[in-house]
């Protein structure tokens, strides 16, 4: 038992889920107090003791699903599990139906699974939209082990293709025939729900998905019965969302990305303003300090600040949006947008081999997704060909909009600096960063591939404030705060990392010239 | 860690019964909630409860209270919270009365010392709800609620009666818990919350409910609704769920559209009883455009 959980922790940490040493020992602690044996409630306990964090469960459910689905496993269940694949023969019944209630294991009820070996597909999924519309999670498990039996198809030399036999089993099943039953059965006359059809279509497709996790749960158990859960874990671990790469990223992983952006802009923005407004105090203010006093018989027993009105800076973003970096790009764009209390003004211009400006767009759109599409549609930026010039960008926005940059502008500019060997025309950054109050240079690639191949990203450095790694959702975040943050002073510029309370009170009044002074 | 293994009461001994304790009490648990109550218990330790407004957050610890028979103490946490409000105070106009009251009785028979001693003494003490929790004879259920909205500073002044369940006054040392009590801190997720205050308590993410469950939690809440209509009801918000919100509809909205539903005599929702009433289920005008626009669109007969 208690291996597993170290197995377990070992593999959160592997993932970037902090599990502090506490959390361990209050685990084994737990592991004392609940009925091990019944996978539901050892689930239930190490989750609540182990995971701090709302976005780390799905993780966490992944990682707990291959620790522990070993553990359970008969001896006659493993070998009978051995020859899946071509397993129709595969005496589901004759295995003891091990599970406790609730979320037992991945094993079907005692008797059922048996029954369910002998059905068509069409009967099959008339079981399917059964359970799931009554949300019963034995029957669905079991539906999920005859599916994945017959249709998925797995390999347990290729653990890394769960995606394709996941989505094998769900197109042999035919999800949108299931989608469609599922709105015909909520819609069926006077005994059924009798919903709006598009509810009901709403509803179907989430009680898809709920079919899609339990096939995919099946699948991975076979391949941990197969290769062990190290092992599994090791070949199919994903990083955290705030931990994947801008570069590269799947449409699966940008999916999960934006799930998590929204609650960052909205928890950033309130920190933030929190900070605005009760960690910055302005010089003694001693009218109302001696008015104060009048109530503690003159004594001044509560000094009076001023508020300070700190001036917030004017951004100006500039987004390469060309194919390779448009993740970021956008993601980028609305993080800065959602923040927009935080700034006097945001404006927004997208190149690739032309500029232009986009804020108006840029507020429109809902989400990154919503971001790139319209810049799509609109077909901004583009000038000739399509592929990014950055030196013919930065000068087009040289000319045109370089006169309105103020001291108080600070500007950022998103983008790997690959030029594809164009004019990288130096000389137009120098005027932006002379016009402007500061500029920072956010590049998505890791540090190590700057300045190889087409990049240029080192000729521009000279001209730049800072220029910064900005690969995660994580290196974003930690960038964004301290713009904000340093909008406080009245030269905008940007601090090292640190943070925390220390820190904070560095950045009160005239110390913090001074800081930025070396 | 020293500890002598105390039997948390009996409703609390199991995880099963734990939920049918809550179910009694008219809430409903899944097995999650359920099964962190009971850790909660067995371990001794603060349950930090997170998820979206409305979902029944601080009805938990009410339930908990109202299952196991104990008393609910309930600290409501805002920007500017202190010591004073939170743990203790003082009470300086009954400590003034007493020195001058001294004064003027007994002359000089008593010195300086007993007076001090006395007026630092417990008798003198406004208890606020932290320590009101810790001193407390019987059973109590302690709730802080949205934590997130406190100071980071004050989040501190939480960890020592967190994690060891005391309390410590200058002036007269450190109070410990006579019995410890089960304490619920919920949050909204406004703001991050230190690691320190993370690690001190188990996590426990209360989402929305899937549709079974949330028929379940129409049905024991809206007394007189058709079954029927509870599942319409709650299939209906779980769509409304899945669109792309600035708001989602809560639990508690739901139970409000069921009560509305229900006063108006509206049978079964089709429709235009939807349409209708969405101004009940969504606060934020643009919400309520685009779900018009995306459900009309499509009720229209195919």
């Amino acid at each position: 038992m208690l291996t597993a959980v170290e197995g377990l922790v070992a593999e959160l940490r592997q993932v970037g889920v902090p599990v502090p040493v506490s959390a361990v020992v209050d685990a084994a602690r737990a592991m004392t107090r609940i009925d091990v044996l019944d996978r539901g409630e050892v689930r239930v306990a190490l989750r609540a003791v182990l995971v701090k964090d709302a976005g780390h469960l799905s993780t966490f459910d992944t990682v707990f699903d291959t620790f522990f689905a070993l553990q359970e496993q008969p001896v006659d269940g493993e070998e009978s599990d051995r020859v899946t694949g071509g397993s129709e023969d595969d005496g589901t019944d004759a295995r003891p139906g091990d599970d406790g209630d609730g979320d037992g294991g991945a094993r079907g009820q005692g008797g059922a699974p048996g029954g369910l070996q002998h059905l068509d597909d069409d009967a099959l999924r008339d079981l399917l939209v059964q359970s799931l519309r009554k949300e019963d999670a034995p029957l669905l498990r079991a539906l999920a082990r005859v599916l994945v039996d017959r249709h998925a198809a797995v390999n347990p030399a290729r653990p890394q293709d769960i995606g394709y036999n996941l989505y094998r089993a769900l197109r042999m099943i035919d999800s949108n025939d299931l989608v469609a039953r599922l709105v015909a059965a909520a819609d069926a006359g006077p005994d059924g729900d009798g919903v709006p059809s598009e509810v009901a279509e709403l509803a179907a497709e989430t009680q898809v998905q709920t079919l899609g996790l339990a096939l995919e749960t099946e699948i991975r158990r076979r391949l941990v019965v197969d290769r062990g859960a190290e092992d599994v874990a090791r070949t199919l671990r994903t990083p955290l969302p705030e931990n994947m790469a801008f570069l590269g990223a799947s449409a699966l992983q940008v999916a999960a990305m934006r799930r998590v952006l929204g609650p960052l802009a909205r928890s950033l923005a309130a920190r933030m303003a929190d900070r605005r407004r009760h960690h910055r105090r302005g010089p003694l203010d001693v009218r109302r300090t001696v008015r104060t006093a009048m109530s503690t018989g003159g004594v001044p027993m509560t000094p009076v600040f001023r508020r300070p009105h700190p001036a917030k800076p004017q951004l100006v973003v500039l987004a390469d949006i060309s194919g390779s970096v448009s993740t970021f790009a956008t993601f980028t764009l609305q993080l800065i947008h959602a923040l927009r209390s935080e700034f006097t003004s945001i404006r927004s211009f997208a190149f690739v081999d032309g500029i232009e400006e986009v804020t108006d767009l840029v507020d429109r759109a809902g989400d990154p997704t919503e971001i790139a599409r319209l810049l799509n549609e609109a077909g901004a930026g583009v000038w000739l060909d399509g592929r990014s010039d950055y030196g013919n960008a930065l000068s087009g926005f040289a000319e045109r909009w370089a006169s309105q940059l103020t001291r108080r502008t600070t500007v950022l500019v998103l983008g790997d600096a690959r030029s594809n060997d164009h004019d990288p025309r130096v000389d137009a950054l120098a005027t932006v960063r002379r016009a402007a109050g500061a500029v920072h240079w956010l590049n998505p690639e890791p540090r190590g591939s700057w300045n190889t191949g087409d990049s240029v990203i080192g000729l521009y450095a000279p001209h730049c404030d800072t220029v910064v790694e900005c690969r995660t959702i994580r290196d974003l975040r930690a960038f964004t705060e301290r713009l904000a943050a340093a909008g406080a002073s009245v030269a905008p510029g940007v601090q090292p990392a640190a943070e925390g309370a220390g820190q904070r009170r560095h950045d009160r009044g005239a110390e913090h010239h001074h800081h930025h002074a070396h | 860690m020293s500890e002598i293994p105390v039997e948390p009461p009996s409703v609390l001994a199991t995880p099963r019964s734990v939920g049918d304790a809550l179910r009694t009490a008219g809430y409903l648990p899944d097995e999650t909630i359920a099964g962190t109550v009971h850790l909660a218990a067995a371990l001794e330790k603060p349950v930090l409860v997170e998820g979206p407004a409305g979902t029944g957050k601080t009805e938990l610890a009410k339930s908990v209270a109202l299952a196991t028979g104990a008393r609910l103490i309930r600290l409501q946490c805002y920007e500017g919270l202190d010591e004073a409000k939170a743990l203790y105070e003082w009470d300086y106009r009954k400590q003034l009365l007493r020195i001058q009251a001294g004064g003027a009785g007994r002359s000089d028979t008593e010195g300086w010392e007993d007076v001090e001693g006395d007026i630092f003494s417990e008798h003198y003490l406004l208890r606020r709800p932290l320590l009101e929790a810790i001193r407390a004879e019987d059973d109590v259920v302690l709730l802080i609620d949205e934590v997130d909205r406190l100071d980071v500073e004050t989040e501190a002044l939480l960890l020592e009666v967190l994690s060891d369940y005391q309390v410590s006054i200058p002036e007269l040392g450190t109070i410990t818990a006579r019995r410890r009590p089960l304490v619920f801190l919920t949050s909204n997720n406004s703001r991050e919350l230190s690691e320190a205050l993370k690690r001190r308590c188990l996590f426990l993410h209360v989402g929305y409910p899937s549709p079974e469950r949330e028929r379940e939690i129409v049905l024991s809440r809206v007394p007189g609704i058709s079954e029927r209509l509870a599942g319409q009801v709650a299939t209906a918000v779980a769509a409304l769920r899945q669109m792309d919100l600035k708001k989602r509809p809560s639990v508690s909205e739901t139970l409000d559209w069921a009560r509305t539903l229900l006063l108006l005599g509206v049978e079964s929702v089709d429709g235009e009883a939807l349409l209708r009433h969405l101004n009940v289920l969504l606060k934020h005008q643009s919400d309520i455009e685009s779900a018009r626009t995306r459900l009309t669109r499509d009720t229209r007969p195919r």
